[in-house]
């Protein structure tokens, strides 16, 4: 059986792309390539990695400029027929900016960029991102940003909670969405958040550089082992 | 016609500004005590070569919706003057 591919966009100034490339080659049912932001050609993934980084050097706002790159109309219509796209960090800037995700990204509340290990609940196991994630787990994944303070009107907040878009929200260690928990002000403690159809996740938080012991978790792969094993489980 | 956007993008009066509270602390440490409130925004000029003004505030107005402001949390207001040939922009 042919190998899952991940297509991971790179835009200038993207500086997670070869660590999400080496992570996704990585497991055996597997493999990546780098997409290049002004083709517009998706070379038959199977998901999109929208990567970590500062595309056109956060100018204007974050994610902003790099929404009309041609290879983002690509990954629009690729979302809209329902395949998976992942966005981290700068990632899901973008997709906040290309409305494939509803919501926006302020400055943290400290105005501080903020790197460090955090832990993270999983709000909806039931999705392609997270089926291998067990519910009461409390995940430990490092946040690497400027601006993550999630924003958004009540009325989308309200829908967000009533689709079960939420799917990953920063907790304390013994796993309670508590306030002092929060590192950057985002609404409802919000780390991860999905569109209604769930093919679609925005996530702060690396899970690249969380896949090996040595950096200090490898929680990060059971996102990707979600992804893997769910399009397998497609393709059969 | 050449026109001149003038565009003010602020934060919404609903979301708090980290950036306006930091500096409005950081004045009142050197005792401007007066000060009661700051909010930052953005300030962009931009030169057009329009037919009419109500068409240039229409461009302008896409530019502000599509890529200049973010509605989620920012507002624009805009200003349009004729920009006379030959005039330097900072006149």
């Amino acid at each position: 059986m042919s190998k899952i591919k991940f297509g991971i966009v790179v835009f200038p100034g993207s500086n997670c792309d070869h660590d999400t490339e080496y992570v996704c080659n990585n497991f055996p049912e597997s493999e990546a390539v780098l997409l290049w932001h002004k083709d517009s050609d998706l070379q038959q993934c199977d998901v999109v990695i929208l990567p970590g980084g500062f595309s056109y050097g956060d100018y204007l706002r974050a994610g902003a400029i790099a929404k009309f790159s041609p290879i983002m109309n690509e990954v629009i219509k690729f979302a809209n027929q329902g395949y998976p796209v992942l966005g981290i960090c700068n990632g899901f800037q973008v997709l906040l900016e290309c409305g494939l995700l509803q919501g926006a990204m302020m400055h943290n509340r400290t105005h501080r960029f903020i790197c460090k290990m955090v832990h993270l609940k999983t709000a909806n196991t039931q999705t392609l991102f997270t089926s291998e994630i067990q519910a009461e787990e409390i995940l430990r994944i490092p946040i690497a940003h400027g601006e993550g303070n999630f924003e958004a009107s009540p009325e989308t907040i309200q829908h967000h909670l009533e689709h079960n878009n939420i799917i990953f929200q920063y907790c304390n260690s013994q796993g309670q969405v508590v306030e002092e928990a929060n590192p950057n002000g985002s609404i409802q403690n919000i780390a991860g958040l999905s569109n209604d159809a769930k093919n679609v996740l925005g996530l702060m938080p690396h899970p690249e550089r969380a896949c090996e012991s040595v950096l200090g978790s490898t929680d990060g792969e059971k996102i990707f082992k979600s992804i893997i094993k769910n399009l397998i489980e497609a393709k059969v | 016609m050449l026109y001149k956007a003038k565009i003010k993008i602020t934060l919404r009066p609903s979301i708090l500004d980290v950036q306006g509270k930091t500096v409005m602390q950081a004045l009142g440490n050197l005792e401007f005590d007066t000060v009661e409130a700051v909010r930052i925004g953005k300030y962009i000029e931009m030169e057009l070569n329009e037919e009419s003004e109500p068409k240039a505030k229409e461009r302008v107005e896409e530019a502000c919706k599509k890529l200049l402001s973010n509605p989620v949390m920012e507002d624009y207001a805009i200003e349009l003057e004729v920009v006379e040939r030959g005039q330097n922009v900072e006149n």
